[in-house]
């Protein structure tokens, strides 16, 4: 073979990258649009799912049309009567991203490492007829590599886990990946949050610790061999459920009702 | 090398079967054939694959300096892998919820760059084009039969369909737990191999 000229490796790198990168770019833009209505109709069903009602022969937006999308205020956790504000429309990750609806959280109380939040939450009401059944409740926080991302049932009492579902993360499969196995995510149903004094009790622990009948109910099992997951998706309860989650909401709502 | 279009393919298949021959992509061998409908949607992605990065890389094989021409080639793969994961991002959002980080492991798939590297950077377009698409076909074969006999005996299913009913589901069957595990895919494919072998004794390595 003929010597190269040294420069045209990098003629042939650039020209080559420019053109993988221009493709890489098109399909990601091109495509974004089937993607999102994906993800959406994929966050609605982990809705369902931890509300332990999803069933897979009855279309998503169909089972999705009965459940009651609302807007709340995490800091004075009263209901959001915005006109200007669509819940439909609301994007969460978002509203924490920018600075009219979203605040930086110091160090301390970011226990959850989100490092900003939002100043309105949505929350998804189920009903059946006009009694109030449960209500789901979007939570996430940082785990070992990622942020994860999961729903939370909570029972009318506003107290008792219904059931829980992680829709989004990039733990390692198999080890902290298996937040989505449902066999792990049916250990936390019927857990408490609160105690009889109304203060946070709930708390993931390392898988297999022993623990007494009273304080059982304010365990969930960890995963084995994972332990930093084990320790984020605490921390991201311990936020959520705490003052700067959706706790004055829970007051709110225990006061004055769905109507609140 | 003037072989015929059928050659080319039927040699990838059966004479030098990457998997069986090669022991290539012998990873994603044992993690996606626990079902059926993983390992065909791995299978069409990986010959697609294959075969287009074979194509593209023959194409401008000229153009390529030798120094950077792993990296030119991995740089081909990645880009036709994000686009394949894009593509079942936006269309078959379940299957790219199990198959998960598979898709992008495609990328070390040694089966592709082998091809790029021992085929394609010597042989025009079109051959190399049915060259990645025999090779992919090969590695197809291997997957689909380790995938019929894991989900078979695993779980008593083809396709997700039942075939044998379960015990816990009230039938007969009692199925083998060991094939659910990826480890299973071991020893399947080291029969596979060791049938193809000793029908062909030709492939065997020389002591």
């Amino acid at each position: 073979m003929a010597k190269e000229h040294p420069l045209k490796p990098f003629y042939s790198v650039l020209v080559l990258a420019f053109a993988c990168s221009a493709l890489v770019a098109a399909a990601a833009v091109g495509l974004e649009p089937y993607q999102t209505v994906n993800k959406t109709l994929n966050q609605k069903k982990n809705i369902l799912n931890a509300a332990g009602l999803y069933q897979p022969e009855v279309g998503v937006e169909e089972q999705f049309s009965t459940i009651e999308t609302r807007l709340v205020d995490l800091v004075s956790g009263t209901f959001v009567e915005d006109p200007d504000i669509d819940p439909f429309e609301f994007d969460q990750l978002d509203a924490a991203m920018s600075d009219e609806n979203g605040r930086d959280l110091d160090p301390d109380t970011d226990i959850a490492g989100i490092r900003r939040q939002e100043k309105y939450s949505l929350v998804y009401l189920v009903k059946d007829g006009d009694s109030f059944e449960q209500v789901v409740l979007p939570i996430r926080g940082k785990g070992l590599w990622s942020t994860l991302y999961a729903y939370v049932a909570i029972d009318a009492d506003l107290n008792t886990i219904r059931g829980v579902s992680f829709y989004e993360h990039g733990e390692t499969p198999g080890l902290g990946g298996e937040v989505e196995n449902p066999r792990w995510q049916k250990g936390w149903q019927d857990k408490t949050l609160y105690d009889q004094t109304d203060q946070l009790a709930i708390s993931v622990v390392k898988s297999g610790t022993q623990a007494s009948p009273e304080e059982r109910d304010y365990q969930i099992d960890g995963l084995s061999g994972a332990t930093i997951t084990t320790q984020g998706v605490d921390s991201m309860m311990q936020f959520w459920f705490g003052d700067h989650g959706f706790k004055p909401f829970f007051e709110q709502f225990k006061n004055g009702g769905l109507n609140g | 090398m003037a072989e015929s279009s059928k050659e080319l393919i039927v040699r990838s298949i059966f004479k030098r079967n990457p998997i069986a021959l090669l022991v290539l992509g012998i990873c994603s061998a044992l993690a996606v054939t626990g079902q059926m409908s993983t390992a065909l949607v791995m299978s069409i992605c990986v010959t697609l694959v294959t075969a287009f990065s074979s194509l593209t890389i023959s194409i401008v094989r000229y153009q390529i300096p030798n120094t950077v021409r792993i990296g030119l080639q991995i740089m081909v793969i990645a880009t036709l892998v994000i686009l394949v994961d894009q593509i079942l991002q936006a269309f078959f959002y379940e299957l790219s919820k199990q198959l998960s980080i598979f898709v992008g492991l495609i990328i070390t798939n040694c089966i592709i760059m082998g091809r790029a590297e021992g085929f394609a950077m010597s042989n025009p377009p079109i051959p190399s084009f049915i060259d990645g698409i025999g090779n992919g076909l090969g590695y197809s074969l291997i997957l689909m039969s380790v995938a019929f006999i894991r989900e078979l005996f695993g779980a008593g299913t083809i396709f997700g369909y039942t075939i044998f009913t379960t015990v816990s589901n009230g039938g007969w069957y009692v199925p083998n737990g060991m094939l659910v595990l990826p480890a299973s895919g071991f020893f399947l494919i080291a029969m596979l191999i060791w049938l193809i072998r000793t029908y062909d004794p030709e492939q065997q390595e020389s002591q």
